[in-house]
Formats: C-alpha cells, sequence, structure tokens
C-alpha cells in the first residue's frame, strides 16, 4: 500500500481571518513535497484548483520544480482538469517533468473538476462538458499510447493532429494517467474499459459504500480484456495524523470550518456543524483523522472492501498552520506507513 | 426480454428511473428493498448498462428510455442541463418525480433557468408538458438517501416535500416515498417547490415532518 498526500495549495490567514497571499501558499506547497519526500512519503498529489484560497492552479508547473527537488516521491496532478486544458500542452510539462525526475516518478491523473470555474477561465462551454471531457481523455491516451512521437488524432473539440511531434517522450515510454471520480458508476465502468487506473475522490459518507464501484471497476476492465494487475485503485480522502485523536481533531477542525464557511457562503448553506465534523472524523465516516494508530487501522479496514494499493490524505486547507501540516506529513510516512504495512502483512 | 428480468411481478408497482448516476442508482436501492420492480434506463442502450446495474443497483433491470416511461412512477434524475434531451412524447401522461436542482454555483450557468424565477421544475414540466411532473428527492443528499430513510413512525423520521400541480400524482408519490422510508410532507403547488430548491434552509437541513411544515409555511409567508 502505497501512503500519500493531496493539496490544492492552501492560502494562510492573518489572526483577523484574512487572506495572506497565494505565493506564500505555493511556497508552503513546494516545501511539503520536499518535506514528504524526504519522510518517505510514497505519492504527492497537486491540484488542480483555481481559487484565492486554494491556488494549485498549475500542476505541470509545481510538479517539474518538484521533480528537480525530490528524490523518490512520486509526483501526480489531483486531478488535472482536462476538460478545459489541452492535451498536448498537458503531456509535454508532465513527459518534462518526468524527464526531470529521472524518469518514472511522474503521473497524469485527468478528471472532470468538482466545480466549473475553469469553464468562464479558460473560454468553454458547459453544454460541451462530456464532449470536452470524452475526447480529450482519448487524445490524451493516443499521445501517451503513441510508438512515437508522431500523433495522429482527430475530434471535433479541438484541432486534428496529423503525424505531428508531441515531444519529450516520457523516460520509461509512457506515463501512467489515471481516472479521476467521484463515484458516479459509468465513471468507474469507463475506466475499466479502458484499461486506466482509477482514482477514488471520497470526501463524504463512509467510504466502504464504494465498494461496489470498485468490483464495477474490475469487472468492467477484466470484460474488456485487460489485466488484473493494469486495473489499480487509489483513494483520496480527507485527513490529518497527530500524536492523539484529540490532537488531530483539533488541528484540522479550523480549516475545515474556514473551508465550510467559505464554500456555505458561495452555495447557501448555514455555518458548518461540528458535529458533522467529529461524525466524519469516526469510522466509517469519510475523514481519516486522528492517531497514528486509528489512520492505520481504517486504511487497512477499507482496504478489505476496495483493495486499493494507494491511499492518500488532503491535510491542508482552510488555512492549516504549515508546522502543524508538516509534523502530519512526517507522522502519515513515518508512523502510519509502517502500520498499515504491518496490518496488511497480518491479513 | 428484458435484462435481468425477476421472475414475478414485484406487488408494489413499477418504478422507472431516468439515469443512473449517483442520485438515481441510489433511489433505486431504496426502491427494490421497499419492493417495487425497477427498471433504470439511460441516453445509452440498455445493454450498456446491464453490469453497471447488476452490480451497482442489484435487482433493477436495464431497459430503454421507452420502457423504463412506461412505469406507474418514473424519477428523472439526469444531469440537468440535459434536461430538453429527455423525450417529453415517451413520458406523455406519465407521473415524473423530477430530482434535479438548478445549482448555478456547483454546475454553472444554464441559460434556461436563469430568464425568470421560476422553479427548476416549472422549467422542466413546461419541456414535459404532457406529463404529471411532481418535485420531490432534490433537496436530500445521494449519499444521505440510505443511512437516513427509517420505517414509518420512527422517532425524528427524516422528511422530504413534494410539489405538483396534480393531485393525484402528488398522492401516488406520498405513497412511494413513505414506502421508501421518509415522510412525505405536501408543501403545494409546483411553484412552491421554490420552498426547497438551492440556497434555502430546507434545501440545506435534515427536517422531520413537523420541523418541514413549518418551514414550508414560514416560507409561504414571507413569500
Amino acid at each position: 500500500m502505497e501512503l500519500g498526500m493531496y493539496s490544492f495549495g492552501d492560502t494562510q490567514r492573518n489572526t483577523d481571518g484574512s487572506l495572506r497571499s497565494t505565493a506564500e501558499a505555493i511556497q508552503n506547497l513546494f516545501e511539503a513535497i520536499k518535506h514528504a519526500d524526504a519522510s518517505g512519503l510514497d505519492y504527492f498529489g497537486v491540484g488542480e484548483h483555481h481559487t484565492a484560497t486554494m491556488p494549485a492552479s498549475s500542476p505541470g508547473a509545481m510538479i517539474a520544480a518538484a521533480a528537480a527537488a525530490t528524490t523518490q516521491i512520486k509526483l501526480g496532478s489531483a486531478a488535472s482538469i482536462i476538460g478545459t486544458d489541452d492535451p498536448v500542452r498537458i503531456f509535454q510539462q508532465f513527459a518534462t517533468a518526468d524527464a526531470i525526475s529521472g524518469g518514472g516518478r511522474v503521473e497524469i491523473t485527468a478528471g472532470r473538476g468538482s466545480s466549473v470555474e475553469t469553464f468562464p477561465l479558460f473560454g468553454y462551454s458547459l453544454e460541451e462538458y462530456d464532449d470536452l471531457y470524452a475526447q480529450k481523455l482519448d487524445l490524451l491516451m493516443a499521445i501517451n499510447n503513441a510508438d512515437t512521437e508522431l500523433v495522429t488524432w482527430s475530434g471535433t473539440v479541438r484541432p486534428a493532429l496529423d503525424d505531428l511531434a508531441v515531444v519529450p517522450r516520457p523516460a520509461s515510454g509512457k506515463l501512467p494517467i489515471w481516472l479521476a471520480t467521484g463515484g458516479n458508476a459509468s465513471s468507474s465502468a469507463r475506466a475499466g474499459q479502458l484499461g486506466l487506473p482509477v482514482s477514488y475522490g471520497i470526501i463524504g459518507g463512509a467510504p466502504h459504500r464504494f465498494a461496489p464501484l470498485a468490483e464495477l471497476y474490475r469487472r468492467s476492465g477484466a470484460a474488456a480484456g485487460h489485466a488484473p494487475e493494469s486495473l489499480r485503485i487509489a483513494v483520496g480522502a480527507l485527513g490529518f495524523v497527530a500524536p492523539t485523536k484529540k490532537e488531530a481533531l483539533d488541528r484540522f477542525y479550523p480549516g475545515w470550518h474556514n473551508l465550510n464557511v467559505e464554500m456555505g457562503r458561495l452555495r447557501g448553506w448555514p455555518a458548518p456543524d461540528k458535529r458533522a465534523y467529529l461524525e466524519q472524523a469516526d469510522a466509517p465516516g469519510a475523514y481519516y483523522v486522528g492517531s497514528p494508530d486509528e489512520v492505520a487501522e481504517r486504511i487497512v479496514h477499507l482496504h478489505g472492501y476496495l483493495g486499493h494499493m494507494r491511499h492518500f490524505l488532503q491535510m491542508d486547507l482552510g488555512g492549516t498552520p504549515q508546522d502543524q501540516l508538516l509534523e502530519s506529513i512526517t507522522l502519515l510516512a513515518t508512523e502510519v506507513k509502517p502500520r498499515v504495512q504491518r496490518l496488511m502483512a497480518q491479513k | 426480454m428484458v435484462i435481468g428480468a425477476q421472475g414475478h411481478m414485484a406487488s408494489r408497482g413499477t418504478i422507472g428511473i431516468l439515469g443512473a448516476g449517483r442520485v438515481g442508482t441510489a433511489i433505486a436501492r431504496l426502491a427494490i428493498a421497499a419492493g417495487y420492480r425497477v427498471k433504470i434506463a439511460t441516453s445509452k442502450p440498455a445493454a450498456d448498462n446491464a453490469l453497471i446495474i447488476e452490480i451497482v443497483t442489484p435487482g433493477a433491470e436495464a431497459v430503454d428510455v421507452a420502457e423504463a416511461a412506461d412505469s406507474d412512477l418514473v424519477l428523472l434524475a439526469v444531469p440537468l442541463h440535459k434536461y430538453k434531451t429527455v423525450n417529453a412524447e415517451a413520458l406523455a401522461g406519465a407521473v415524473v418525480m423530477d430530482a434535479m436542482n438548478y445549482w448555478s454555483v456547483t454546475d454553472g450557468d444554464i441559460a434556461d433557468f436563469e430568464i425568470d424565477d421560476r422553479s427548476s421544475s416549472e422549467v422542466v414540466a413546461a419541456h414535459l408538458n404532457e406529463s404529471r411532473v411532481v418535485k420531490s428527492f432534490n433537496h436530500i443528499g445521494y449519499h444521505e438517501m440510505e443511512p437516513d430513510a427509517s420505517t414509518p413512525g420512527s422517532t425524528g423520521r427524516r422528511a422530504l416535500a413534494i410539489a405538483s400541480d396534480d393531485t393525484e400524482a402528488k398522492a401516488r408519490v406520498a405513497a412511494f416515498i413513505d414506502a421508501l422510508g421518509f415522510d412525505p410532507v405536501d408543501a403545494g403547488d409546483l411553484a412552491a417547490g421554490r420552498a426547497f430548491e438551492p440556497g434555502t434552509d430546507i434545501f440545506n437541513g435534515r427536517f422531520s415532518a413537523d420541523e418541514l411544515s413549518l418551514k414550508l409555511h414560514a416560507s409561504l409567508v414571507t413569500a
């Protein structure tokens, strides 16, 4: 089981609640990735997100910088919103970062995005939402699966490529491309049919309710002739690790509260409810907030339902203090990971 | 021959569901548990949905749109921006439960729903102009449906509002809601459905029948 984290960037707050700079958030994110690498974490996912509180808008640039400053950690997007971006450019950026990493550490996760702000930002129409996603995923796969740098593709949402060079090629031939989904059944079926590894974003409710989707994914993949070992599942969820459960709950709550106040203002929600937070932060809820023992046990428990090979946590949101984030990363890598390995070995 | 057809007719009646997303499949599972025969259709051919339905909603049948439309009740749970692709002719005369929401902050602006202040279900009903449209199931999260369902008379049983211009259709949907595990509360005509759309207290909260009635009454007073 690989353990990791993902971040959309986390803009810090002044004591009066006002936002500090988004540049500082990017510097903090860069520091967190280097710290995760040095601590022994397996994976770090970056963005894509486009708000003042979560400003990691450019995973390709961030990952290229991180690739140069790390030695072992796998780096990916979480996720690249491919419908409103150019797959040629995404591929070139990630293949460049892959070369800088020494080869084999850079991945792309393709997703629809959980919100729609990239549509006005990049000038796309929501009416083409499904077409944009399907065709651009197809193009991204066509580039990745090409035997040479020359790519031929045609569709309706973007000009065709007729034997055009897309360079650089990844050091090991191809980049891992994951499909991100929040739990729509047809997305799991599609990932299986395409033979792509799937990344579930589980942000609420009991994660084990994804078990039928995992089964659907694997059976769809098998029916399409894909080998079982190519059908891999990752789980991304909110979480935070501290020496004790109480410290973890107390450290993660202010940021969770801030985020929900902000989203509530946009979406017309009432003030966030601490009981809902506490409920989600206990088994079988969606938040992996706790001591190393508890977080490890809950990850392994979920493995019994999903058989996933990677579990990664969003641990910085709403202005989580940087020193607490770095400690959570340390604990995830040095305390949770060995516990997970031990528990998995006992199964 | 439909795919996954059961050898018997369930006694409660047949529910057709248009849309195999998170809302459609959650309601399908509740309906199957309550003893309904459930038929699910999407814009894809039935055979393409067979595996999804076998695994995600065991006991339901993958059918085409015409067959799902020919059910005692039809649930409409497709992405709202696709509402005009729903075949109005196939749904002529049907009792159609509209579980969809217009929520521009998460789904973006859709011009048809920005032009006036009608409820989204009134706009949908203008398209399905020969159907008996009932607004319901829109103010509960898909992930809350199964955990929050409970037997009639349970303490604090969660309530769901219904709004329609068709009294008889509303009564049939009320019985369905009760069978699934919620107390139905009549909000009034279809226009009254605005009281439980995104941004309202009702949309944001969880309420028992008494609480929901009070909230609906309050919204009428202030409207």
